[in-house]
């Protein structure tokens, strides 16, 4: 009897009569039951209206039984949540069950319920099975955690399951600890920046420990893990592998590759003058050599890794060549890929055998093999000189046995050796030249025309050659339409007489006949090259072409070294970095090659030494936008007048904010400015400490002056008090739902050279509101509260109240994207809030941003085209002297005014808190709504909001 | 990790499904069923595949591909290998890994499939760890199991699954203790025209029929293990004691295993067994071709060789052939094209030889390929590298054990060109 029975129907209806057995009194009819319903399952028939008749069922003594209802459980509890439910009390018994096999089932199979409602319930037998004394079920409580994670991650950090995991690491039992690994690993994938796996050596060595008795799968999830960990020298480095190579010699090939991974890594440390150094690189061809004779799926996989090792390592494997000659019977797959490695390997000590094989391959039967072989041929050629003349023999024999496709490759590649060796090999031309006719593909024709072209002067009728292909010219693709008109015109240039019809032919059906751009644009630069100076059109189309290089498709090193790090991964089989292709990629951190630890003293080989050099570059002065919630969230909130230690942010406030930025929070508390964002241009030194903070506290008692009120003064004055600056209306920063009902409004000012930020805070919630602070990330200019926040009274519900903080500019400094942006936290007594807000640049034009008209003139010529911007600002009604007067407002001083036919010319100048200076030409025609404003600064970041602040006075 | 695994036929019927995560639709397989369409012989199909969301990472066994599904980046070596881990199992259980088969036991293979891989990690992969749990069925279980309502499923923690020697469960007892070990060589060579050898090498492995009461620990030692140098071991072997001494010493597992698999590269020369002198030609005009095979011995050490096969694939052009075989029969598969040619015994006194004519349809130009000529053979009691098993010990156990080794040596990828 065999389970196909299970599938037999009566006409009855199916569902009908299983829901009648399911609910059968007899175990033996119940048991069946379940089972044609698992096989109906299984094959994609929808039983899930069973559901609450098979669950019924899950109360049973007997194992079998129990199992298949798992299996139905966890195929159907998404569909029907509420149902599962019901489940969850057997689960919760059996997580108590004696035996440690029923604990292990019970606690796998809650993990696989992905209901939301069940996990609440999972946790605590989880947590018990975390530290069961059954080391079976304590690996699979380890798994269960990662299941739990996908479910909702939260909950595990909540609930500290991470924290138990990674304890688990130092467990005895080396099975649950490669689970734990496993796990871990899993859990960090979707945490990029976590430090979950944190590796040290006393970890490294247990794992090592481990790694020796675990099954053969937890020995891949235990290298894999190791593989990302950076030994601290080359003692280290040396000790670790040590240790890895015995798995060098395991059965199961992805334990292999994963521990050349490791291998290929920590290699890079070691000094290449150790003996060690040599052994351990003899010791990584025999493994590799013994995955080719697998299976060919894991040879395929085997074969992508060893490309990069060959191109990274060569001396590994360069006696293996044979290894890599391809059977008869490889598949298609397996056949391209040993190819393309024979070519890497290809050296003048083994080029006679690769050519003698790559011929033979040229006669196999799959075309597309056959074709990578004729050009593996030319490619070696090119590769090795010595070879050059044998592969040449090699393709004229092949062009002899007039098969189609194999010529036109052979062609393709006859033009690459021609060009790699100039002058050599012209005296295949003629044997070309008679298979002219069969070629009838794109790239061969055009490779051939190429050739024509260029040797014209030998070929006696390359202008009859040329002629024929003229005929069907608009049929031709557009890469042999560009070769024939430039091989054309190289024939006109060296035999002017006899081919100007021809030359003029080309021209005419290339610019007046064709539709395509590219083609007639050549064309018409031909044509003019010819009519107006045949001398330059002859030194320009003959030039002397730079040589090919070397090697072809080659992996580009740091790309490389990235890909290298990846061995044994999808990374590696597609020759893409995993952020290339992984989904979610957010975060995928690149990997690196350790550098060499070689110091002073142990001579380097200079390819090692690149490698250490772009491996060791300097991380960016400024950190990545990525990085800044880390930083912002470690920021203290007591004001910065107070020194003291900062108190710990709250616990749900760190989740993801890593102290990626050790240094975040030792500047907040430095005393000085920094050095940091010196890329500004200017000095960050004070002007005339305008922004000291004695200079608040008078401003920060008057009230917010309306907008309306600095126009008058613009307007009435005309020239600029410094009290009248610009201001944007207050803008929502904080709305309500996000800050637990406070709302905050604001918006910037400047002031009798004081700049505020004026907010208005209204607490939308049903409780009282006190104890205000507020805190401001690093931010481009190094804008700080000078003061604390002033909140006198508490804010009662439905209440609002106009605060306004002077600021200054001696803070932290960072560079933001935009420039003009900050990050702020504000706190009271129910929570941190966080928000950004972006200032109008514009508050920080200095008074004494007036330059003297010769020092403008000097530093305008001064400052290099390239850091000029030009702008326009549409629609703006104004004289210029209005304009002028406005911006005056702003501390944008005009310097000089010249009128040139009916245009006014404004020469303006300002000046940045932080010393840079902008100048401007601001042209104005009378009558015309378009302003146009051109910008030159030493600091060119700056002038898209400058501009912006422009706009902004200019229309208010 | 693995997320699903679907079983395909060779035709592109999707016969089973199994999700050890979230349910993914099986139309996923569409981009794997249109990469096959694509490559014409299923044995063609890249084994690994990307989709928009998805990875497919498949194998190519007895007919069946075995696909499976992962949405995150893992090592395809280690799907890969779980696949025919996989294959293997069934095989072991039952009997064949086809898909009349696998359909005839869906509820044990889900029931395995759920054993082996808990949330896309391996769980169980040790068939004798899975056969504790999960009884291989038989025509008497299963006539026990309706009688008495028992169950295929055991019941009790497998203690294989804990121990530092996972592979072998406790408390095995036999009467009669054995102990057989196979020395099996494959030799892979290319050879061309002129009977060069272009390339060659040796796959060997020792597979082991181990059937000892209690925890018997063993130690296999050879006459010149100096030509083992790149060697895999099963995970049983203390591979420090094969570094510092060049023995195997090992506590085997119960029942049939591979103990060992090595390579015997080109580098140490190694003895081709047979010579073919071979002339195929196709005529310029004419539409016909001749061919004449004729086989002898060359390094045999003295061995017989048997089961001697030839198989030559014909271009696709060619109609029919007629020919005379002076030893054995030969066949000719009009489907693909190829001549099989069952030769036998190979008798160094009278060389066995194939001659006679090929006929091309007519029209078809003169075929442009070589067919290359596949040879199968076996030659028993010899192991082609000259490795030799000196002794086997035994400790741990006070009985005696029957001990035997047998060599056999056969063709692996074995193709002459020309």
């Amino acid at each position: 009897m065999t389970d196909s029975k299970y599938f037999t129907t009566t006409k009855k209806g199916e569902i009908f009569e299983l829901k009648a057995e399911l609910n059968s009194d007899k175990k033996e009819k119940k048991k069946e039951a379940v089972k044609k319903v698992i096989a109906s399952m299984t094959v994609g028939k929808d039983v899930s209206a069973l559901f609450p008749d098979v669950v019924n069922c899950m109360q049973t003594d007997n194992l079998e039984l129990k199992k298949l209802v798992y299996l139905y459980l966890m195929n159907y509890a998404k569909s029907q949540p509420d149902m599962a439910i019901m489940a969850v009390n057997t689960f919760v018994k059996d997580c108590e069950d004696p035996n440690p096999l029923i604990r292990a089932l019970a606690v796998r199979t809650m993990g696989c319920i992905r209901v939301d409602k069940i996990t609440e319930y999972l946790c605590e037998p989880l947590r018990k099975c975390l530290k069961d004394e059954d080391p079976y079920v304590r690996k699979t409580a380890a798994v269960c955690v990662a299941k739990l994670h996908d479910i909702n991650a939260q909950l595990v950090e909540d609930q500290g399951f991470l924290d138990t995991l990674k304890d688990l690491i130092s467990d005895s039992n080396p099975m649950v600890v490669a689970n734990a690994v496993a796990a871990l690993s899993e859990i960090a994938e979707s945490h990029p920046n976590s430090n979950l796996l944190d590796l040290n050596p006393q970890t490294i060595n247990k794992l090592l420990t481990a790694l020796n008795e675990c099954t053969e799968w937890g020995q891949i999830f235990i290298l894999d893990c190791l593989a990302n960990y950076t030994p601290r020298d080359d003692r280290e480095s040396q000790s670790i592998c040590e240790r890895v190579t015995p798995r060098l010699s395991h059965a199961n090939s992805a334990v292999v590759l994963s521990a050349v991974k490791v291998l290929m890594k920590f290699m890079e440390m070691l000094p290449k003058d150790l003996d060690y150094y040599g052994t351990l690189l003899k010791k990584l061809a025999p493994p590799l050599v013994t995955l080719l004779s697998a299976e060919p799926e894991l040879q395929y996989v085997a074969l992508r890794n060893i490309n990069l090792i060959v191109q990274r390592r060569p001396e590994i494997l360069k006696h293996e060549m044979k290894v890599f000659f391809v059977k008869y019977n490889d598949p298609i797959y397996v056949k391209l890929e040993k190819l393309d490695i024979m070519i890497r390997l290809a050296s003048q000590a083994n080029i006679a055998q690769v050519l003698a094989e790559l011929k033979e391959y040229a006669t196999e039967v799959d075309v597309d093999f056959v074709r990578k072989a004729v050009r593996a041929i030319g490619r070696c050629a090119i590769k090795v000189e010595q070879s050059a003349e044998r592969c040449v023999s090699t393709l004229l024999d092949l062009i002899q046995t007039k098969v189609n496709y194999v010529v036109q490759e052979a062609i393709v590649v006859i033009k690459d050796i021609f060009r790699k060796y100039p002058n050599k090999y012209e005296s295949v031309i003629a044997t070309l030249c008679e298979n002219l006719d069969s070629l009838d593909e794109p790239e061969a024709r055009a490779a051939m025309i190429w050739i024509v072209g260029e040797y014209a002067e030998r070929i006696d009728n390359a202008d009859e050659l040329l002629e024929s292909f003229l005929e069907g010219f608009h049929d031709e693709s557009t890469q042999v339409q560009l070769q024939l008109l430039t091989a054309i015109v190289k024939l006109f240039l060296k035999k002017p007489t006899e081919t100007q019809e021809l030359v003029q032919q080309v021209l005419s059906l290339a610019t007046q006949d064709s539709d395509n751009p590219d083609l007639r644009d050549r064309g018409y630069i031909y044509w003019r090259l010819l009519s107006t100076d045949p001398v330059a059109a002859k030194e320009v189309v003959l030039a002397e072409k730079p040589l090919i290089s070397e090697e072809t498709d080659l992996i580009e090193p740091t790309l490389l070294e990235e890909l290298i790090c990846h061995i044994g991964t999808l990374a590696s089989v597609y020759h893409k970095p995993p952020s290339a292709f992984v989904e979610g990629s957010r975060g995928v951190q690149h990997k690196r090659l350790p550098g060499s630890a070689g110091s002073g003293e142990t001579v380097e080989s200079p390819d090692t030494g690149s490698a250490a050099g772009v491996s060791d570059a300097p991380p960016a002065v400024i950190p990545s936008q990525g990085d800044l919630l880390g930083d912002l969230l470690n920021l203290d909130l007591t004001p910065p007048a107070t020194t003291g230690p900062p108190p710990p942010a709250t616990s749900g406030m760190q989740l993801g904010a890593m102290d990626l930025l050790g240094g975040g929070l030792d500047s907040l508390m430095g005393d000085e400015s920094e050095p940091l964002g010196g890329d500004l241009g200017g000095s960050l030194g004070m002007g005339a400490g305008f922004g000291a903070p004695s200079a608040a506290p008078a401003a920060s008692f008057s009230a917010p002056v309306s907008g309306g009120l600095d126009d008058l003064f613009d307007l009435g004055g005309g020239v600029g008090m410094p009290m009248g600056a610009y201001s944007p209306p207050k803008t929502v920063w904080l709305p309500a739902t996000k800050g637990k009902g406070l709302e905050i409004s604001g918006t910037f000012a400047r002031r009798a050279g004081v700049i505020q930020m004026e907010m208005t805070l209204t607490n939308k919630a049903m409780s009282v509101m006190t104890d205000f602070a507020i805190q401001f990330n690093r931010n481009s200019f190094g804008l700080a509260p000078a003061g604390p926040l002033q909140v006198l009274t508490p804010l009662s519900p439905n209440q609002s109240i106009e605060v306004s903080l002077p600021l200054n500019t001696v803070g932290p400094v960072m560079k933001m994207d935009p420039l003009n942006n900050l990050q702020v936290a504000v706190k009271n007594n129910i929570d941190v809030f966080y928000f950004s807000c972006q200032y109008p640049i514009s508050m920080l034009f200095v008074e004494d941003g007036k330059m003297e008209r010769q020092v403008f003139l000097a530093t305008w010529k001064d400052i290099s085209n390239d850091n000029e911007a030009q702008f326009q600002i549409k629609d703006c009604h104004l004289s210029s002297d209005a304009a002028s007067n406005k911006l005056q407002g702003s501390n944008i001083f005009t310097i000089a005014k010249r009128t040139v036919d009916g245009q006014d010319m404004l020469y303006q100048s300002t000046k940045l808190s932080n010393g840079i200076w902008v100048l401007a030409e601001l042209r104005v025609q009378t009558g015309n709504p378009t302003f146009t404003v051109c910008l030159k600064c030493r600091a060119p970041e700056v002038s898209q909001c400058v501009f912006q602040s422009y706009e902004a006075v200019l229309k208010n | 990790m693995i997320n699903s695994l679907f079983l395909i036929s060779h035709s592109g019927d999707i016969f089973l499904e199994k999700h050890w995560k979230s349910v993914i639709s099986r139309s996923v397989c569409d981009y794997f069923l249109e990469a096959k369409e694509k490559s014409g012989d299923p044995e063609n199909v890249a084994p690994v595949l990307q989709t928009p969301h998805h990875y497919l990472i498949s194998i190519y066994r007895g007919k069946l591909f075995f696909l499976s599904v992962t949405q995150t980046e893992v090592p395809p070596l280690f799907v890969i290998e779980f696949l025919h881990r996989v294959a293997d199992t069934f095989q072991d259980y039952f009997g064949d890994c086809s898909e009349v088969v696998i359909k005839e036991n869906t509820v044990t293979v889900y029931e395995l499939l759920e054993e082996m891989l808990d949330n896309g990690f391996p769980l169980a992969t040790e068939s004798n760890v899975l056969k504790e749990m999960i009884r291989p069925p038989t025509i008497l279980r299963s006539v026990v199991n309706t009688l008495t309502g028992g169950s295929n499923v055991g019941g009790t923690l497998p203690t294989g699954q804990l121990s530092n020697v996972p592979w072998r469960r406790a408390g095995v007892k036999y009467t009669n203790n054995e102990a057989y070990f196979d020395v099996i060589e494959e030799i892979d060579a290319i050879l061309d025209k002129s009977g060069t050898t272009v390339f060659a090498e040796i796959q060997g492995v020792v597979e082991a029929c181990v059937k000892l009461t209690g925890m018997p620990d063993l130690t296999l030692s050879f006459m010149n293990p100096r030509l083992l140098d790149d060697v895999s071991f099963h995970p049983c072997v203390r591979f420090k004691r094969w570094e510092s001494e060049r023995v195997l010493s090992f506590i085997p597992p119960d029942g049939n295993f591979r103990l060992m698999s090595y390579h015997v590269s080109s580098q140490n020369l190694v003895a081709i067994p047979v010579y073919v002198k071979q002339n195929i030609s196709f005529l310029e005009t004419g539409s016909c071709g001749r061919l004449d095979i004729t086989i002898g011995p060359k390094q045999t050490m003295g061995k017989t060789v048997e089961n001697l096969t030839v198989t030559i694939p014909m271009p696709k052009s060619v109609l029919s052939v007629n020919l005379t075989a002076t030893q054995g029969t030969y066949t000719f598969d009009l489907t693909t094209k190829a001549v099989l040619w069952d030769v036998g015994k190979l008798n160094p006194q009278k060389l066995p030889n194939l001659r006679g004519s090929i006929s091309i349809q007519t029209g078809a130009p003169k075929p442009e390929e070589n067919p290359s000529i596949n040879i199968d053979l076996k030659i028993q009691q010899l192991a082609i590298s000259g490795l030799k098993v000196s002794r086997l010990d035994m400790y741990g156990e006070k009985y005696k054990p029957f001990k035997g080794v047998k060599y056999v040596t056969k063709a692996g990828k074995f193709q002459v060109r020309t």
